[in-house]
């Protein structure tokens, strides 16, 4: 298959994401939606967050913008900025602006991360005026009903520099996100993978293992993720040692010490 | 290659044969019977040691020379630090008789070859028991003399060094299965025993209960981690033939059930009491009934404490009032959780919603669980803090004076090694430091020296402002967020012009910060008495100002003591607290105390400064002299042990500068802290002025 170029605001979800619901958070996003209030995602990394938010685009038939925050993100990689072209500036449109204009969701992921001046854009679009300012522009872009903001942040492993402010948290309605339970998360291994139940099973009981460790040597236990990519190299034939030594023991820690331990902990499961 | 006579004279200097009147001549005759190399590395050898204990030197070098054939190089140099190890742990008579014991030496080898040393994989073991659930264990060498494997429910205690194979990777594994077993001996029930009963057990019955014991967990651990349990039974070797007969495989398959308990062994100790105990696997653990009751009671009286107390705190502020009159209304309920070995966990619940507990309660909620196997519901009686000793609620930390009372004066500090530049190897743990906050003096200091400097504190202040890290627009980049027009303008021009036009053209912020974190280190020995020390403080005086206005972070210390015993910190700032008016009135109270240590003190400040993440790290001492202490610290030796703590810094990415006022710091500063990184201020009464000015140049 050849890669094709897609504009952002036309990132329509065709199929049905898989995912698990773990509460109401469906239904409350759905109100949410139908009420143009912008939404807020906590929880740790890899528990399913941005599968949510594909599920949620394929649900409501909008495409979904995502943009990951990074710590030099301006407003104006948000909104958008001249070019010069052949001698005359043209202004291009930022995916925010692209995503208030197609009416789409805009997901903006680990939104603390993001230059403090990225907040002056994104309240006026979060509460009931809805509009995005495009000061370079001097215009006031107004959001259709379809349009939703949502944002993610994770209150775990921050600074306490990078919190999220007042002012913006009280914007959204929030979701708390945290890793399934375990049945669930067996589950959902078994779904994204493929590998048989009772392999499922110790590697969710592994996962809790790292997640006991948080705070005495790790700074986060195994996502969910890891556990699906342990488990996607195992289906493709790598021995399950060698598949959460690759997949989960690497992916959280440097230490060599913690890593001999995290190895110790799956030799000892498989 | 020396001939006898240079020898003799080497050895009768080391040896100080002036004094000790060892007999070098001999030792001279055995040393040229070996090889010119063997004979180099006994003479080094003979030397480093004598830095540190002559006979011990005299000792070890004949009983070397005696076995030669058997020694290789790197067997020999263990062997020798070892031995000095154990002169600084333990002195002199203990350190000889290692070097005498020949057999020791033999163990020494194979332990050297195969052992596995507890010291070695403590970290990983904590982490592998950690992950495991639980209580978070303690893991622990089992005292010297007492080889017992045994785990008090809080802390397991192993023996120090496993030779029990002749592979380091199974000493290892067996490790793990040690504390595989114990961890599951607190797990699975254990010690929810009458423990009483256990105490009054004989010794067989007790080996017969502690068997059962053993049987009891293997089959858990064989449900619960059968990859371990596969190294279990590699290490429990071949069934023996008594295993096989009745009534063991009836008590194998009583104890193998999914819900058995302590008590279950105990149940079968009634009914099989003449039973001889089966022989004991290398990982069989004892049960020390006596320990485990006296940890078992301080931590349940302590934790019924805490989580009442937390409890309380959970409530809403309404609820507590109503509690005090209606009936409780908090309930538990038990929760189904398939990944817990018992299959559910209790869930708190208020007016019948469930009440999520916070992170600390929740580790306490478990602890709890574990020792009952459920929730008393005496604990769910919520508690004011005022209603129990603080001493059950806190960990309180013991006041740093207060250990030299007692007669164990390591307790409670950061210990540190000691470069010895005569053995050219570190003492391990050789320095004591401890931290203890300065006495804030209120006298008005601060507010004299800002007087005193008003005119110079303005200057500073307006240089230090200049150097704060500001936005800055930058022009003509080739992308940023917005246009450039003077670019854009020149550029058009340049295309009419025919020549090629740039492609730099637009303005982007640049917000860079100024991440600098900076630890000072402040000279308060005994020599500082009187202006240096008045400068001193000055120094800090003007250089808070200044640096409040900077932004930087910064803390302050102070270092003196007393022998390596004694290695104080004084801590004066640290780099959260604010520059209010304690620590001006701490300042104001630095006070001259007795010597200069300084490895210990730069190591631990290393620690310090490297807990903060900011970008640079600068550690500046402000000293009036060469390191010097009590005794032993002096000339080359103090100065190798700061020169090796400072390269031990800068290893860690520390850039440490040195600002002294010791007119002869040319003859050793630059070997302590390179040619380029100290600076020495002549004139004592110009120090205030130029610290704040140095530390300006040094980070601009």
């Amino acid at each position: 298959m050849q890669a094709s170029p897609l504009q952002i605001e036309e990132n329509f979800i065709s199929e049905k994401p898989y995912y698990e619901a773990t509460g109401q958070e469906i239904a409350i996003f759905e109100a949410a939606y139908q009420n143009g209030l912008p939404v807020l995602i906590k929880g740790p990394t890899g528990c399913g967050k941005s599968r949510f938010m594909e599920y949620m685009a394929w649900r409501l038939k909008r495409p979904l913008v995502t943009v990951s925050c990074h710590d030099d993100l301006t407003a104006s990689d948000l909104v958008g900025r001249y070019l010069i072209k052949g001698g005359e500036t043209s202004w291009v449109d930022g995916p925010l602006a692209a995503a208030v204009r197609a009416g789409a969701i805009c997901y903006l992921d680990e939104i603390v991360e993001a230059r403090k001046d990225t907040m002056v854009v994104i309240h006026p679009l979060g509460d009931d005026r809805r509009v995005l300012p495009m000061e370079k522009r001097g215009e006031l872009l107004r959001a259709t009903p379809e349009f939703c903001l949502a944002i993610s942040y994770n209150p775990g492993y921050q600074s306490v520099l990078k919190d999220l402010k007042q002012s913006t948290r009280q914007r959204f309605v929030a979701l708390e996100f945290d890793y399934p339970d375990a049945g669930l998360e067996q589950q959902i291994v078994i779904k994204e993978s493929g590998i048989d139940t009772e392999l499922a099973a110790k590697l969710v009981k592994f996962a809790v293992m790292t997640r006991n460790l948080k705070g005495s040597g790790l700074e986060e236990g195994a996502s969910t993720r890891l556990l699906v990519h342990a488990a996607k190299l195992i289906a493709s034939e790598v021995t399950p040692g060698d598949a959460c030594h690759s997949a989960i023991a690497q992916a959280l820690t440097d230490d060599p010490e913690m890593l001999t331990a995290i190895n110790e902990l799956s030799a000892s499961l498989f | 290659m020396l001939d006898r006579d240079e020898i003799i004279a080497q050895l009768d200097q080391w040896l100080e044969v002036e004094y000790t009147f060892l007999d070098t001549a001999t030792l001279a005759d055995h040393l040229l019977e070996r090889d010119a190399d063997s004979c180099r590395l006994m003479l080094d050898w003979t030397r480093r040691i004598a830095s540190t204990q002559i006979p011990l030197a005299y000792e070890f070098t004949s009983r070397v020379l005696a076995q030669m054939e058997q020694l290789d190089a790197a067997l020999i140099e263990s062997w020798a630090l070892h031995a000095m190890d154990a002169y600084d742990r333990s002195g002199l008579l203990p350190a000889m008789a290692l070097v005498r014991d020949v057999e020791q030496f033999q163990r020494y080898r194979r332990e050297k070859a195969h052992g596995v040393r507890l010291e070695e994989h403590q970290a990983v073991l904590r982490h592998f028991v950690h992950g495991l659930s639980g209580r978070k264990l303690e893991i622990e060498g089992a005292a010297v003399g007492d080889e017992s494997l045994w785990g008090d429910s809080e802390t397991l205690y192993l023996p120090p060094v496993l030779l029990t194979f002749d592979d380091r990777q199974d000493n290892f594994q067996l490790y793990k299965v040690m504390v595989a077993m114990l961890w599951a001996q607190t797990r699975f029930g254990g010690f929810r025993v009458d423990l009483k009963r256990l105490q009054q057990l004989s010794p067989d019955e007790l080996a017969l209960f502690d068997c059962f014991e053993r049987l009891r967990l293997e089959a858990w651990i064989a449900r619960e981690l059968p990859g371990l349990y596969r190294h279990l039974l590699h290490f429990r070797g071949e069934m023996s033939v008594i295993e096989t007969e009745e009534p063991w495989p009836e008590i194998c398959r009583q104890l193998s059930q999914s819900d058995t308990t302590a008590k279950d062994s105990l149940r079968l100790l009634s009914a099989y009491s003449q039973l001889q105990a089966l022989p004991s696997p290398p990982y069989q653990f004892t049960t020390h009934a006596n320990g485990v009751a006296a940890v078992m009671a301080a931590r349940i009286e302590r934790e019924k404490a805490r989580f009442k107390v937390a409890l309380n705190e959970l409530l809403p502020d309404s609820e507590e009032e109503q509690n005090q009159n209606d009936s409780p209304r908090l309930s538990q309920q038990q929760k189904e959780e398939s990944t817990l070995p018992e299959g559910f966990t209790v869930e708190l619940q208020l007016d019948g919603k469930p009440l999520p507990p916070p992170e600390n309660m929740r580790q306490l909620l478990s602890s709890i669980l574990l020792d009952f196997g459920e929730l008393p519901p005496d604990y769910l009686v919520p508690a004011g803090a005022g209603d129990y000793d603080p001493k059950l609620l806190n960990e309180i930390e013991a006041d740093p004076d207060a250990v030299w009372l007692g007669t164990y004066h390591e307790e409670g500090a950061f210990l540190y090694d000691e470069w010895d530049h005569g053995r050219q190897h570190y003492r391990k743990n050789w320095c004591a430091v401890r931290e203890k906050t300065i006495k804030a003096v209120d006298d008005n200091f601060v507010e004299q020296t800002r007087a005193k400097y008003h005119s110079l504190i303005k200057q500073l202040r307006r240089s230090f402002e200049a150097m704060r890290d500001e936005d800055k627009l930058l022009k003509r980049q080739s992308d940023g967020d917005e246009v450039d027009l003077d670019a854009l303008v020149e550029a058009l021009a340049d295309s009419r012009d025919g020549s090629e036009m740039s492609s730099r053209l637009f303005t982007r912020m640049h917000r860079s910060d100024r991440n600098i974190a900076v630890l000072f280190m402040v000279d308060m020995s005994g020599s500082t008495k009187g202006w240096i020390n008045e400068a001193e403080r000055e120094s800090l005086v003007l250089l808070c100002e200044a640096l409040e206005s900077l932004g930087d972070r910064y803390a302050i210390y102070g270092f003196s003591g007393v022998s390596r015993k004694r290695c104080d910190i004084y801590t004066i700032k640290t780099f959260s607290d604010h520059y209010d008016d304690e620590i001006r009135a701490r300042i104001g109270g630095i006070q001259p105390q007795d010597y200069t240590r300084m490895g210990a003190p730069i190591r631990h400040l290393s620690k310090i400064l490297n807990d903060s993440d900011a970008k640079t790290r600068l550690l500046i001492t402000l000293s009036d002299g060469k390191p010097d202490d009590y005794s032993d610290y002096k000339g080359d030796y103090g100065i190798e042990d700061t020169r090796r703590a400072l390269i031990e810094a800068r290893r860690t990415g520390i850039h440490p500068y040195c600002i002294t006022i010791d007119e002869l710091a040319r003859d050793y500063l630059p070997h302590m802290y390179g040619a380029a990184a100290y600076t020495l201020v002549e004139r004592v009464e110009e120090l205030p002025q130029k610290v704040a000015d140095i530390y300006r140049r040094l980070t601009r």
